[in-house]
């Protein structure tokens, strides 16, 4: 019965949404703190960010050519 | 607590259904009539949780990430250039992966085609011809000595390299995922021997690598799921999805439970990737922004957009310390943002075509990204 399958959908959604607002959430200034405080943490390991010294890059060395 | 429905309530049926279907006995017609009420209470209880979902989430918006972010150094000008061209696919290039090696790299094309690079040197390692074209899913094991693929043949399949380069991968194939519609998204989990995948079929699933077994489901997008992220392992069981139906999902491995569901774009997400804590994510859509959500503030909390910028992301990825996002457009760009000030820190020029895949590299000194114009780039 169609009418039986539209049901259990809704029960489903229903249950989902009551485990999605019980959620325990904390507030955006603490949670952006947090990602600021990563990123800083982290900014002098960040090759793309801060570069390297030279020549510890590979990427940035020209690629060498063996001549077969 | 339902109201139960008394047997007199039956002449008063709605009447088209008094002509439709005669009620064999007159409890069935009780039963119709009680399940129309519960079906009528479950949509109230289902739009009272979603505003109150919104009001919870509504309470704990403070701030804005770029404000917390005002008193942070801005950044400086960015040299990203890029820094090698891999040329060898004969048509759109729809997805890459880094192997943790660093420098070895797997993409796969339109045409069917598979390879496995040394992106140092460009070299090609490995190539292997799927039988299907469209392979718009590879990921690289993390022992480096396989790579999973799939696209228009509804699978994930799994090749293990061979160190003999004339050996014939194919033969070695082995079919782990089967999917109802295409394979959009593979990845193998922090072994090679579970694959994540996600399909146009609408469901992520697990996969045992050895015996194919499926070993969970994840139902719950209405439409196709178009990408998936993995947490980083320090962060526990849960990986992130996104799809057609604007919603990016983070699931829970084991339950098979979504734990947490976000749905702000505005159009289908094509990508998404953790923030390298694990505490966020970021996502990219045809609807042209770039979004970040925190998982503990449970809500958007950036959004990356110009006015300017009018064509769809489809690849992200964070920078090494999560600082910078990269994200590849359809207008053939390459937009770097600045995570906590929401600002564009650099656009970069070189594809002729679409971007189609983004990856920083496993120890953030480069970023590849793959195109459809036929060609893979390293920056950096």
């Amino acid at each position: 019965m169609t009418s039986n399958s539209n049901l259990s959908n809704m029960r489903r959604l229903v249950e989902q949404l009551q485990l999605e607002a019980s959620v325990e959430r904390i507030k955006v200034s603490q949670a952006a703190a947090e990602l600021q405080q990563y990123c800083l943490q982290n900014a002098g390991k960040d090759a793309l960010l801060v570069g390297v010294p030279t020549g510890s890059n590979p990427f940035r060395e020209p690629r060498s050519c063996a001549v077969v | 607590q339902l109201r139960r429905c008394k047997p007199l309530h039956w002449p008063s049926l709605p009447a088209q259904r008094k002509y439709m279907r005669s009620p064999l006995i007159p409890e069935m017609a009780t039963q119709e009539v009680q399940l129309n009420e519960t079906l009528a209470h479950l949509k109230t209880e289902s739009e009272t949780l979603k505003t109150k979902l919104e009001e919870e989430r509504a309470k704990l918006h403070d701030v804005e990430l770029h404000q917390v972010a005002e008193k942070v150094e801005a950044l400086g000008q960015f040299v990203m250039k890029t820094r090698r061209t891999l040329k060898g696919h004969g048509n759109k290039v729809l997805c890459m992966d880094w192997c943790k090696d660093k420098r070895r790299i797997v993409s796969s094309s339109q045409d069917g085609k598979v390879i496995v690079w040394d992106a140092f040197t460009t070299n090609k390692e490995h190539a292997v011809t799927m039988p299907c074209t469209w392979v718009m899913a590879c990921a690289y094991a993390p022992s480096g000595c396989a790579v999973a693929c799939g696209g228009l043949d509804n699978k994930c399949s799994v090749y293990p390299l061979s160190l003999d380069k004339n050996e014939n991968l194919a033969a070695k194939k082995k079919s782990v995922a089967m999917h109802t519609n295409y394979l959009s998204a593979c990845s193998f989990t922090n072994s090679d021997m579970q694959i994540l995948t996600s399909s146009g079929d609408g469901t992520c699933a697990l996969w045992d690598v050895e015996s194919g077994q499926l070993l969970q489901s994840f139902h719950g997008h209405a439409a196709d799921v178009l990408c998936l992220d993995l947490a980083p392992s320090e962060t526990g069981n849960t990986f992130v999805s996104g799809g057609c139906d604007k919603k990016a999902n983070v699931w829970d491995m084991r339950s098979g439970q979504c734990i947490q569901s976000f749905e702000t774009h505005e159009s289908d997400i094509n990508s998404v990737r953790y923030y390298p804590s694990g505490d966020a994510f970021a996502s990219g859509s045809d609807d042209a922004t770039c979004r970040l959500y925190d998982l503990r503030a449970d809500r958007e909390v950036a959004i990356y957009s110009k006015e300017s910028i009018i064509f769809g992301v489809s690849s992200v990825d964070f920078s090494l310390s999560g600082r910078l996002l990269f994200g590849g457009y359809n207008d053939y760009t390459i937009n770097v943002w600045d995570v906590l000030k929401g600002t564009r820190v650099s656009i970069l020029f070189g594809h002729e075509n679409r971007v189609s895949t983004l990856r920083v590299s496993p120890d953030g000194t480069a970023f590849c990204t793959g195109s459809w114009d036929h060609t893979l780039r390293i920056w950096a």
